[in-house]
C-alpha cells in the first residue's frame, strides 16, 4: 500500500493514497469537482479547465521548515495567484483545496459558457441527451445566458463516419482529447488524433478501415457530449427510455460485465429489442472497458432464423410440433437406448444446463458417463481447480516485482481484455515473458519474447527455468506470478501436457495458493471452465472427483456414432457436424440437437429443441480466472424457446416418471443442486453473486461527468472459488504424459485467431461485416518461393473434402516453416488441410 | 310579495321572446377559443417538410405515458424533417392523454400543437391510438411530400436557427 497523504478538501480532512490528483481525491470524499477532459483511467492533462479550484499550501520557514503560522496562530497557507486546475495538482501533504468558493464557481460558469460558443445545442436529436456530462454541468454552473454570439457558431456537416462502427459529429466535440488520449493510452491503437487547431480541431482517423481497434466503443462513453456514437445505437432511443438489464459478456473466458439496454419497439412488433450493450463496472474483471465484439455482436439473439418450435423428423422431415410430444419422444428413446446413448455439450451453456446435462445421463440414465465436451480444444481444468489463479486476485493489481507469462496464445485476438489487463500490468511494471511461435501483439510490451519452432511450447515451457538467467529469475523471485496458457497450434492432449508442465513450475517456484499467482486457461469460450466445474467430463463427477468407471469420451462417442456402438446421442449446443467432428449421423438411430439455430447438426437430428440464448434467460458463467457471475434476463423469449437446463430437467422428470421434478428457476438449479454437488460452489447462490462492493472510480449515477457513461455495477461482482492449492497443498507435482511433438516435415499449418472469425454469431451483426478477418494463409516469403504463392494469391484449403477459399499473405512476422491460417472458423482436420493454388504466380 | 313574483314572471317572460342559447351540435359547431387544447397535430414546414425530429422530449414530458416515439435516420435521398432524425413511429393514445399541452410546451421544433378538434370517440381501444399518419397535417400547397428527395446539405440542422439569445 501506498503511503497516505492528509489533505483537506472544503473544510473536510481526508486521507488519500499519495500521487492520487486533487480531483480524484475530492471524489473518494464525495465531493464533486466537475471535469470534462479528466478520467480517471487516464493521465490527467488539464484541456478542458472545468475543474479550476484554489489551491493553498501550507507555508514553511525556508530556513527550519517550520510551519508558519498567522497572527491568530493559525496555519499559513500560500493560496497561489490564480486558480488551479484540480486533475493535474496531485495531493501534498497538508494541501487545503477550496472547490466552492465564488472565484472557482465563476470560472467554471465561463468554461461552460466559452464550450457552448462552439457547441450545437442540438441536444433533442443527440444520442447522449439524457446522459450528457456537457447537460448536465451546464445545467449545475452554466450562467443561463451567453454574451456570444449565436450566429458566430462554427457549423460542419453532420455525421462523419470514423469507419462502420463509430460516428464523429465534429460541432459537437469539446476537444478533451478523451477518446485520442483511451486510444493511445489504454488501447494502444492511436489510429485516432487531432487535426488542425482552434475552432478548426478536428478528429481523423489515419487507420485504413476507419478507427480500426478492437475498443473504438468504449470511447463513445467516455466522450463527455454527444460527438461519438456507436453504428449501432444512432437514434436507437433517448437513454430515458431504456431498460437495463445486468448481464455478461457470451464471447470469451473473461466473462466481462456488460448492461444491455433494451426497449419495447413498434418497428419490431412490439418485442423489446436490444439497443445498445454498454460496459458495467467489475474492478476485477473488465474494470470499465469492452471489446467491440461483446458490444456489437449481439444481433444473432434477435435473428429472424433463430428455432422457435421443437422439430420432430416425421416421414423424413422435420416437422413443428409440440413440447410435450417432443419431450416425451426425447425420454422414450433415450430410456430405452440406455448405456448406448451418449451426450455431448458445448461450452457457450450455463452452469444450470450444463448440470443438468451430466444429471440426465449419471442420474436419469444410470450412470451413463458417456458425456465429454463437443469441441475439445484446450484442456487443464483439472489442473486450474488445483494450481489455477487464487481466489480473491486482481489482475489489476500485478505491478512492479509481478511476472506474468503468457503462452501459445494471442489474447488479443482470443480474450482481449486479458491483453488490456496484461498490457497495463506490464505498463505498472511486471515483467511480461511472452512465448509463442509467431509475433503477437502482445510482444512489443514484453520484457522477453520467445518464438519457438511448432510443438515445442511444452518444452519451452519446462525449461523456463534453465533457458535464460533473466528469465529464471523473473519467474523464480517474482512476487507475485501469473501464467497464461492457450492452444494455438497444439493438439488437445499437448494443451493438457502444457498445462501440466506449468502447473509444475508454479508448484517448483512456490506462486500458487496465494492472491494473485497461479494458471490462468485461456479457454476458447465463456464457459468451458463452468464445463469442467460441472463436469461434463467421462471421468470426472462435479467437483473434480474422478470417476471409478470412466465412459466414452468426445472422440470415442464420435466413433461410436459412426462403427454403431453409440445409437442415441444427445447434443446441446454444439454443432459437431459444422466443425467438421463428426461427419454426419452414421449409424445414429436418434439424434437430439438442442439449439439456437437449425445448424448442420441439427438438419441431422431427429428432434431439435429451440433453446433460449443467454439474453432471454438468467444463468451463471464461470470466467477464466474461476469467478462465477450471474446474468439476467434481458429480453423476451424467441419463439416458444425455453431455457436449456429447464428443457433438459423436463427431460429427466419425464424419463424419472416425476421422482425429479423440474425446478422452477435457474437460481433454484444452482442454490439446490449445483451448489451441493460441486464442493467449490458451496458457499455461491444467486444472492452472494449478485453482491455488490464500492469501486473506484465512480461511474454512472449522478456524477457520470467523471466516469464516462458506464453503468454501476449493481447486479454483482461474482464470486471466485479458491483453487485446491488455497488449502492444501497438492503433494506431488503433476504427472507430465510423454508426447511425440513432432511434426510432420514441411510447412506447418497453424491457426491464429482472430476477435472476428466469421462464424454463427458474428455473422449475424451486419455492422461487422466489413470487420470479418478475411480468411487469410500467411506465410514466410522464403517458404511462398519455394510454393510458387504469390502475395494475394487466390488459394483453396482442402480439408477432408471440404474446399475453404483463402487468400495468400506473405508477410515478415511469419515464422519459416509456418503457414498461419487466419480467418477460419475452427474445424478439425483445418491445420493438416492441403493448400491449392488456384492461379498461377503472376511473374514480371 | 307579489311584486317579487311579477319581478321573477318578468324575467320569464322576458327569456320567452329572447332566441335561445341553445345550439344545434352536432349540425352546429361553437367555435373554440384560441388556446382550446383539443387533438394534437404534427405541423409541417411550408416546403412539406416535418416539423417533428423524433427526439421524443414530448413522451418525456408527458405525465400520462401517453405518447410513444420512435426515431430514425433522415437520409438526403429520403427526407421527412430537417436534420439527422425523424420520428418513424409517433403514437398517441387519447384514452390516456389528458390534454395538459405539456407536450407542446416540450416541443423544441413546434411541431405538435394542440389544436381545435374535441370530437374524439372510439369503439374500442385499439382505435384510440391515433398514428402518425391521423396526427400529421396534409402538405401545403407549397410544399411535397415526404419522404422528400434533396440537395445534400440542405437541411442539416434539425433545429431551425434561434434569434441571437438575449
Amino acid at each position: 500500500m501506498s503511503d497516505l497523504v492528509s489533505i483537506n478538501v472544503d473544510g473536510v480532512d481526508i486521507e488519500v493514497p499519495a500521487g492520487t490528483t486533487v480531483v480524484d481525491a475530492a471524489m473518494r470524499a464525495d465531493i464533486q469537482i466537475p471535469v470534462f477532459c479528466h478520467h480517471p483511467k487516464l493521465e490527467p492533462v488539464g484541456m478542458c479547465r472545468m475543474c479550476l479550484v484554489r489551491i493553498g499550501m501550507p507555508v514553511r520557514d525556508r530556513a527550519t521548515g517550520e510551519l508558519l503560522k498567522e497572527p491568530d496562530g493559525s496555519v499559513q497557507y500560500n493560496w497561489g495567484r490564480t486558480l488551479q486546475t484540480g486533475c493535474t495538482v496531485r495531493v501534498a501533504p497538508g494541501m487545503h483545496v477550496v472547490t466552492n468558493s465564488a472565484e472557482a464557481k465563476d470560472a467554471r460558469d465561463d468554461i461552460i459558457e466559452f464550450l457552448l460558443t462552439s457547441h450545437p445545442l442540438d441536444c433533442p436529436i443527440c444520442d447522449k441527451g439524457g446522459e450528457c456530462p456537457l447537460q448536465n454541468l451546464t445545467m449545475a454552473h452554466g450562467g443561463g445566458t451567453s454574451r456570444f454570439n449565436f450566429n458566430d457558431k462554427l457549423t460542419n456537416d453532420k455525421s462523419v463516419p470514423l469507419g462502420e462502427l463509430i460516428y464523429l459529429d465534429r460541432e459537437r466535440c469539446i476537444q478533451c482529447a478523451r477518446c485520442t488520449r483511451f486510444q493511445s493510452e489504454i488501447a494502444d491503437d492511436p489510429v485516432i488524433a487531432f487535426h488542425n487547431r482552434g475552432r478548426h480541431l478536428e478528429i481523423v482517423t489515419m487507420s485504413d478501415p476507419g478507427f480500426d481497434s478492437y475498443w473504438s466503443g468504449n470511447t463513445t462513453d467516455i466522450c463527455p457530449v454527444g460527438a461519438l456514437t456507436t453504428a449501432d445505437f444512432r437514434f436507437g432511443a433517448r437513454p430515458w427510455e431504456l431498460t437495463p438489464a445486468a448481464t455478461l459478456s457470451p464471447h470469451d473466458a473473461a466473462g466481462e460485465n456488460i448492461t444491455v439496454s433494451t426497449r419495447r419497439e413498434a418497428k419490431s412488433g412490439g418485442r423489446v429489442v436490444v439497443k445498445r450493450i454498454m460496459p458495467r463496472q467489475n474492478e476485477w474483471v473488465n474494470e470499465i472497458w469492452i471489446s467491440d465484439r461483446t458490444r456489437f455482436v449481439h444481433h444473432f439473439a434477435e435473428a429472424a432464423d433463430r428455432l422457435k418450435m421443437p422439430l420432430v423428423r416425421k416421414n423424413g422431415q422435420l416437422t413443428p410440433t409440440t413440447w410435450d410430444e417432443a419431450l416425451t419422444l426425447v425420454a422414450e428413446k433415450l430410456a430405452a437406448t440406455g448405456e448406448q446413448a451418449a451426450g455431448l455439450a458445448g461450452d457457450r451453456l450455463s452452469n444450470e444446463d450444463l448440470f443438468m446435462f451430466q444429471k440426465l445421463f449419471r442420474k436419469a440414465l444410470n450412470k451413463n458417463n458417456n458425456i465429454d465436451l463437443a469441441n475439445k480444444r484446450l484442456a487443464g481444468g483439472d489442473v486450474t481447480a488445483d494450481v489455477g489463479i487464487a481466489s480473491g486476485s486482481n489482475l489489476g493489481d500485478l505491478g512492479k516485482g509481478d511476472t506474468i507469462v503468457v503462452i501459445a496464445t494471442d489474447l488479443h485476438e482470443e480474450v482481449p481484455i486479458w491483453w488490456l489487463r496484461v498490457k497495463q500490468a506490464s505498463e505498472r511494471g511486471a515483467r511480461l515473458i511472452v512465448l509463442n511461435v509467431r509475433e503477437t501483439r502482445l510482444d512489443k510490451h514484453a520484457s522477453f519474447v520467445m518464438h519457438y519452432a511448432p510443438g515445442q511450447a511444452i518444452a519451452v515451457a519446462g525449461n523456463l527455468l534453465e533457458h535464460d538467467e533473466e528469465v529464471a529469475t523473473a519467474v523464480r523471485d517474482a512476487d507475485n506470478l501469473v501464467i497464461f496458457y492457450g492452444y494455438e497450434g497444439l493438439s488437445y492432449d499437448e494443451t493438457d501436457a502444457l498445462a501440466r508442465t506449468l502447473g509444475n513450475l508454479l508448484l517448483e517456484t512456490e506462486h500458487v495458493g496465494r492472491p494473485n499467482n497461479g494458471l490462468i486457461a485461456v479457454w476458447p469460450r465463456n464457459n468451458t471452465q463452468g464445463v469442467w466445474d460441472m463436469a461434463v467430463h467421462p471421468g470426472l463427477t462435479p467437483g473434480y472427483r474422478a470417476d471409478r468407471n470412466p465412459g466414452l469420451d468426445a472422440n470415442a462417442i464420435y466413433a461410436g456414432a459412426e462403427s454403431g456402438d453409440i445409437t442415441a446421442l444427445y447434443i446441446v449446443g454444439a454443432d459437431p457436424v459444422g466443425d467438421g467432428l463428426m461427419p454426419g449421423r452414421g449409424a445414429l438411430d436418434f439424434m437430439v440437437v438442442q439449439e439456437l439455430f437449425l445448424t448442420e447438426t441439427a438438419q441431422l437430428a431427429d428432434v431439435v429443441l429451440p433453446a433460449q440464448s443467454w439474453l432471454e434467460r438468467d444463468g451463471t458463467f464461470t470466467n477464466g480466472e474461476r469467478r462465477v457471475q450471474r446474468y439476467n434476463p434481458a429480453i423476451q423469449k424467441v419463439g416458444d424457446s425455453r431455457p436449456d437446463w429447464q428443457i433438459l430437467a423436463q427431460v429427466i422428470e419425464k424419463i424419472t416418471e416425476g421422482s425429479e421434478k423440474t425446478p422452477f428457476a435457474a437460481s433454484l438449479v444452482f442454490s439446490k443442486e449445483i451448489a451441493k454437488s460441486v464442493r467449490a460452489y458451496k458457499d455461491m447462490d444467486y444472492r452472494t453473486l449478485g453482491q455488490v462492493v464500492e469501486q473506484f472510480p465512480k461511474v454512472g449515477g449522478d456524477d457520470l461527468y467523471y466516469g464516462g457513461t458506464s453503468y454501476a455495477n449493481e447486479a454483482g461482482i461474482g464470486q471466485q472459488w479458491s483453487a485446491s492449492a488455497e488449502s492444501k497443498k497438492p503433494k506431488k507435482p503433476f504427472d507430465v504424459p510423454e508426447l511425440d511433438v513432432t511434426r510432420p516435415a514441411g510447412l506447418v499449418l497453424l491457426r491464429v485467431a482472430a476477435l472476428y472469425t466469421p462464424g454463427t454469431l458474428n455473422q449475424y451483426s451486419e455492422l461487422l461485416h466489413a470487420r470479418m478477418a478475411k480468411p487469410t494463409v500467411m506465410l514466410h516469403y522464403a517458404d511462398a518461393d519455394q510454393l510458387g504463392i504469390a502475395d494475394g494469391m487466390s488459394l483453396v484449403l482442402r480439408v477432408n473434402g471440404t474446399e475453404l477459399p483463402a487468400t495468400a499473405s506473405i508477410q515478415d512476422g511469419v515464422p519459416s516453416g509456418v503457414a498461419l491460417l487466419r480467418g477460419f472458423a475452427w474445424r478439425k482436420g483445418l491445420e493438416s488441410a492441403e493448400i491449392v493454388k488456384v492461379q498461377t504466380p503472376i511473374t514480371a | 310579495m307579489i311584486l317579487e313574483i311579477l319581478k321573477g314572471l318578468g324575467t320569464t317572460a322576458k327569456h320567452l321572446v329572447r332566441p335561445p342559447v341553445t345550439i344545434q351540435y352536432p349540425e352546429v359547431k361553437r367555435p373554440v377559443r384560441y388556446r382550446f387544447k383539443g387533438r394534437h397535430e404534427l405541423k409541417r414546414y411550408d416546403n412539406g417538410l416535418e416539423k417533428c425530429i423524433g427526439c421524443a422530449l414530448c413522451a418525456a414530458a408527458c405525465p400520462a405515458d401517453a405518447i410513444f416515439v420512435e426515431a430514425s435516420e433522415n437520409t438526403d435521398a429520403q427526407r421527412y424533417s430537417p436534420g439527422e432524425r425523424y420520428a418513424s413511429t409517433y403514437e398517441i393514445n387519447m384514452l390516456r392523454c389528458i390534454f395538459c399541452g405539456y407536450c407542446e410546451d416540450a416541443c423544441p421544433t413546434e411541431a405538435i400543437v394542440l389544436e381545435h378538434d374535441y370530437e374524439l370517440s372510439f369503439v374500442d381501444r385499439a382505435s384510440a391510438i391515433y398514428t402518425k399518419e391521423m396526427l400529421i397535417v396534409p402538405v401545403p400547397d407549397s410544399g411535397t411530400s415526404t419522404p422528400q428527395q434533396v440537395e445534400a446539405g440542405s437541411f442539416d440542422r434539425a433545429i431551425p436557427d434561434m434569434e441571437d439569445p438575449k
